[in-house]
């Protein structure tokens, strides 16, 4: 406990200073969502790149929460779906059912090249497709993985903070 | 008035049992009932009337040969003459429907319903030793042969029967042989010669009389570890019988201990009621454990009335104490808490029998894990065993809760008064009081919400029909009583007060109509403000939620979240099993489980599993550890002693001639 | 009047309260995490959207499901206006006392036990299950504790135990309130899913104990859960440190009020303060590691008791 004590007085604050705000990208319909964005993470045939970096952007160095992203348990408690990776035919139906428990308004981020446009696994035979073509999508982020400021930046245009 | 009243109640359940024994089949349940139903309202009458002063009392000396009968009715068996009346108007409400079936149309169930009410008003009326006893063994008989009346149906209704008729005279016994004893050293049988003698008894005496009697009453009142008969018989029962017997006739085993205790006996030194509590205590903490992990609705009623009856005697046990070492007021106290919680058990513990009664009327099981969903397809049940659920944990909005909090009450007030001994006492009641209320809050969560929400786990329960209007008109009488009770106690406090003051001379102990003040102490508590609050709150917010929830109108219906993985089958939902399993490990100790878990491999290997079977089973451990191995030695004696039985007519004659004369020589050297 | 006053300014004081103290505990963590966290504001923002949301009714549910995060934000709000948090005065301080508090708590905790029930998930169950072993192994220590602190007054109601520390302020150092004080807090911790019983941000749902419940809840009804679970929060940390520390509680002065509003805020914050800073240093307890924590508690009150009938009485 002690140990734990001085590391805490010893690291400070590790998370950089926020960097400007980006525009907002939210559409119309989500305004309601101002501030406050939870988030529900659906990883629907990623190679965990990713998720590697979303782990990043909500760690201490980039913060993403101090914006007012959050993640969450359950869709039913989420405003924005993350979606990553292209989407495999075993996870097809899971991520229409998923975006389909979310309550209005919600938005789609589809997170990475894969998310985008399949990335390297396009025409795979396991694949379905692009999140676009099994969810509406509002918001893409790219890169393969994307790094953790467009992630954050991306979530900020979310909650416009 | 009373006595107009009393002798109605008894002349219409007779009339209801000859209706039974002569009416064909088809008009017998509706006019059975009726009458019976008109028989309890008239014991209603009877029961309160004499708890308001209108005390009666008669003496037939020649109706029986030898003793006679006599009868009485003062404040505190007017108490219990009105529960079993109040029970037995929804009870027999109730049963012109459910009887319908199961062959409870039957003679014998019909005429022996009426006699059961008749046997256990004539209880608490009883005012001489072999007026009591005699009624006491009638109630007896005739509940055995109600529990026996579905013997042909299931096989386990024959041993229920059996454990039932073994530990109820066995009861008897110790009963009869404290009372005898008490009646030859009093020289006399009727209760005013018992109550003149009693301080002429030497200390041991009077303490042998209590001993025996609590024993019995114990027993009757299923007080652990004498409690093994009750969760056999009560589930057996048919359902309205189950209720008489879980509502109303365990209720007389504490009507006997507060008559012979304190009444009779005019008290006594602190241990006998350290007893009481201590019995108390252990019962209310066994009987609500195996209630939360019991996956049987009716077992699980049945532990909860084992429980409940605790709670109640950890009251009368208080009481006694705290009037050992003269503090009236919270002797008081205590005993009216006790007194009302039997009131309130008997009305909840109505409700919730009758509601599983039709439960298991519409699916034809009484296994929790194999129910779910039976709010839609029978609401009304639904909701009245939510509220007989509700008002059974001891939460605000119930009546359970107004009595434990007086229990509660009056064992925290104790510490400053008493000695070391309260001292030591108070804090581990309050603590077995405190941990049963919990205890028992999950148990009725786990029979609800396992019960009666989510979705139907079996075919039975998807197919259920919602009860016959006989059915809901006797459970929607016991929950309106409930609520009454629940929300102005302060109607039947001051009713309850002459009872108590019977026991424990002194002013009323609560009073107000809708803040309960404790008189003499600090505290109070208003159920109904509670309420009105709580209403008042829920609106507010419902208010609110529509100025402020934009869209609130355009609620959506949604499959449930499934983690996107397709249907969830109701084989997924949490059994009562399973929700009971985390209890079951933190009270592994106590509960003793025995599971087994038998895995068949495939034939191709070893490693490969065809299948697994797994087994839980919560057994009665009083009834593994101290009730099996007396019941073993006694079949080994039996079986010995069988060697000295060959058939062989000499052999007898010897018998009888060796023990005479051994008696002889015996008494020769004694005199 | 006081009293009126001041009952209307408490519940209002919870209800408005409540969120910040949540903000506040979080931002601490985030602090002592090296995060910048999200402000104080951030729970307020969070249910201004909730509201925004449409509500769900999952297939198969019923009536209850609908009803619990109401029973549940109605008990916190009743619990509210009857502790003594600003005033001791309150005209409602009559209607129940500590026993019928915790007992009103515990109503709001079954409804949502129950909505967990009535989904049919498993992880509803789950969290049904679990809540009620909680509150079944809770309640013990509770009364024991409220045992402790009423044998000095004599009384269990709110209002004359405060009133007596008020009077008599070295009581507040005997072992027995020391002990109960220690007892309470495991009581304040397990009640309200905290650290070390629960883990109010897990993502993992067999982890969960309060969170499995309400995973069914979107928009205003999850609003309303989460709403009241920072209120109930909140009136307990109140009433725990209005117990031991009840400085600053209006009496019958109209003038003391604001004192008393500021006193309770700066009380609640302090003591919400303590609580996330200690979480920061704790894991999760394995669930069935938590029964001893809360036995421990037990015994801790049982002291109590004791010492207050054998250090205390003459």
């Amino acid at each position: 406990m002690r140990d734990l004590f001085r590391k805490i007085r010893t690291t400070g604050r590790a998370a950089e200073a926020a960097p400007r705000r980006p525009e907002p990208a939210l559409p119309a319909r989500a305004r309601a969502l101002a501030g406050s964005v939870q988030v529900r993470h659906v990883d629907a045939g990623s190679c965990n790149g990713c998720e590697v970096e979303i782990a990043s952007a909500f760690g201490p160095v980039h913060d993403a929460e101090r914006y007012g992203a959050r993640q969450v348990a359950s869709p039913r408690h989420a405003d924005a779906l993350l979606v990553t990776g292209p989407v495999t035919r075993n996870m097809e139906m899971a991520l229409r059912r998923t975006h389909e428990a979310v309550p209005e308004p919600k938005v789609v981020v589809a997170l990475g090249d894969c998310a985008r446009n399949c990335g390297v696994f396009a025409e795979a035979y396991g694949v379905a497709g692009a999140v676009r073509d099994v969810v509406p999508v509002d918001v893409e982020v790219p890169g393969c993985p994307p790094e953790p400021e467009a992630i954050v930046a991306a979530l900020r245009g979310l909650t416009g903070r | 008035m009373t006595s107009a009243a009393f002798t109605a109640a008894l002349g219409l359940n007779l009339l209801a049992a000859v209706a039974g024994l002569v009416l064909p089949p088809r008009s017998r349940r509706a006019a059975a009932g009726a009458v019976t139903a008109a028989g309890g309202a008239a014991a209603v009458v009877a029961g309160v009337s004499a708890m308001r002063g209108g005390e009666w009392s008669v003496r037939l000396p020649d109706l029986l040969p030898l003793a006679g009968v006599q009868l009485a009715l003062d404040p505190l068996g007017g108490l219990f003459v009105a529960v079993t009346g109040a029970v037995a108007v929804c009870a027999a409400v109730y049963g012109i429907g459910y009887t319908r079936h199961g062959g409870l149309d039957g003679r014998v169930p019909q005429v022996m319903a009426p006699v059961f009410l008749a046997a256990m008003a004539l209880v608490p009326a009883a005012a001489s030793v072999s007026t009591f006893l005699l009624a006491w063994e009638l109630m007896a008989l005739a509940s055995l042969l109600l529990v026996v009346a579905e013997h042909r149906r299931r096989d386990e209704v024959a041993a229920a029967g059996l454990w039932y008729a073994v530990m109820t005279h066995l009861g008897m016994v110790v009963i009869l042989a404290g009372l005898a004893g008490f009646a030859a050293a009093a020289h006399g049988e009727s209760f005013e010669r018992l109550r003149a003698a009693a301080d002429g008894l030497p200390e041991w005496g009077r303490a042998a009389v209590f001993l025996a009697v609590f024993a019995g009453f114990a027993s009757k009142a299923g007080i652990a570890p004498l409690h093994v008969w009750l969760p056999r018989a009560h589930p057996e029962a048919p359902s309205h019988v189950s209720a008489l017997m879980s509502a109303a006739m365990v209720n007389l085993g504490v009507y006997g201990i507060v008559r012979v205790g304190f009444d009779l006996l005019g008290g006594g030194p602190a241990w006998w009621w350290l007893a009481v509590l201590a019995a108390g205590g252990g019962s209310a903490l066994y009987g609500v454990l195996q209630a939360a992990v019991s996956s049987d609705i009716k077992r699980l009623l049945a532990y909860s009335t084992c429980e409940n009856m605790g709670l109640v005697l950890v009251g009368v046990g208080a009481s006694g104490l705290f009037a050992a070492s003269g503090a009236r007021t919270l002797s008081a106290l205590a005993l009216t808490a006790a007194l009302l919680h039997v009131v309130n058990h008997a009305g909840f513990k109505t409700l919730l029998f009758l509601a599983a009664g039709s439960v298991v009327h519409a699916t034809g099981t009484r296994d929790l894990d194999a129910l779910g969903g039976l709010r839609t397809r029978m609401p009304a049940t639904a909701a009245l065993f939510g509220t007989g659920a509700l008002m059974a944990s001891a939460l605000p909005l119930g009546n359970g809760f107004v009595s434990e909090w007086l229990l509660l009450q009056s064992l925290v007030h104790a510490l400053p008064s008493g000695g070391t001994m309260t001292a030591v006492t108070m804090p581990l009641a309050v603590a077995a009081v405190a941990l049963s209320a919990g205890l028992a809050i999950a148990a009725f969560v786990k029979a609800f919400g396992v019960g009666f929400l989510a979705r139907a786990r079996s075919s039975a329960a998807a197919q259920a029909r919602e009860a016959p209007a006989p059915m809901l008109a006797g459970m929607a009488a016991a929950a309106a009583g409930c609520v009454v009770l629940a929300l102005s106690p302060g109607l039947v406090l001051p009713s309850i007060a002459r009872p108590v003051a019977l026991a424990v001379p002194g002013p009323d102990a609560v009073a107000g109509p809708v803040t309960l003040r404790l008189a003499g102490l600090s505290g109070t508590v208003s159920p109904l403000l509670i309420a009105a609050f709580l209403l008042v709150a829920v609106v507010g917010l419902l208010a609110l939620l529509r100025l402020a929830a934009t869209r609130r109108a355009s609620r959506r219906r949604a499959r449930l979240w499934d983690c996107g993985a397709g249907p969830m089958s109701p084989r997924m939902e949490y059994t009562a099993t399973s929700f009971a399993e985390p209890l079951q490990r933190v009270f592994d100790n106590v509960l003793a489980p025995e599971t087994d878990l038998d895995v068949t491999p495939l034939k191709e290997s070893a490693y490969l599993v065809d299948s697994v079977t797994y087994r839980t089973r919560v057994g009665d451990r009083v009834e593994h550890r101290l009730y099996r191995p007396v019941l073993a030695a006694a079949a080994r004696v039996g079986e010995a002693a069988r060697g000295l039985a060959d058939g062989s007519v000499h052999r007898y004659v010897g018998y009888g001639f060796y023990a005479f004369t051994g008696l002889l020589i015996a008494l020769a050297v004694l005199r | 009047m006081t009293g009126i006053v001041g009952t209307v300014l408490q519940v209002v004081l919870v209800a408005a309260g409540a969120p910040l103290l949540a903000g506040l505990m979080r931002q601490i963590r985030a602090r002592a995490e090296g995060r910048a966290g999200a402000g104080v504001l951030q729970p307020w923002r969070d249910l201004r959207k909730l509201l925004r949301k449409e509500p769900i009714t999952p297939h198969g549910t019923g009536a209850l499901f609908r009803a619990a995060p109401l029973v549940l934000a109605g008990t916190t709000l009743v619990a509210a206006a009857v502790v003594p948090l600003v005033t001791t005065r309150s005209p409602l301080d009559g209607a129940a006392d500590l026993f019928a508090v915790t007992a009103l708590l515990a109503l709001g905790t079954v409804a949502l036990a129950l909505a967990g029930l009535d989904t049919g998930t498993a992880f509803g169950g789950m969290g049904a299950s679990r809540e009620m072993v909680v509150l079944a192994l809770v309640e013990p220590t509770i009364l024991l504790s409220t045992f402790a602190l009423s044998v000095r007054v004599g009384s269990t109601d709110l209002g004359a135990i405060v009133g007596s520390a008020l009077d008599d302020p070295q009581q507040v150092v005997f072992p027995a309130s020391l002990l109960a004080l220690v007892a309470l807090v495991v009581v304040v911790i397990a009640e309200t899913g905290r650290m070390p019983v629960d883990n109010p941000s897990t993502h993992l749902e067999l982890t969960m104990i309060h969170e499995a419940m309400v995973l069914e809840y979107a928009g205003p009804d999850l609003a309303l859960v989460e709403w009241a679970s920072a209120m109930r929060l909140t009136v307990l940390l109140g009433l725990l440190s209005n117990l031991f520390v009840p400085w600053g509680i209006a009496g019958d002065s109209l003038a003391a009020l604001p004192v008393a509003v500021a006193a309770i805020g700066a009380k609640v914050a302090a003591a919400g303060a303590a609580l996330a800073a200690a979480e920061v240093f704790m894991a999760k307890l394995r669930m069935f590691r938590v029964p001893e924590l809360l036995a421990g508690s037990f015994v801790l009150a049982l002291f109590a008791v004791a010492s207050s009938f054998f250090l205390v009485a003459p």
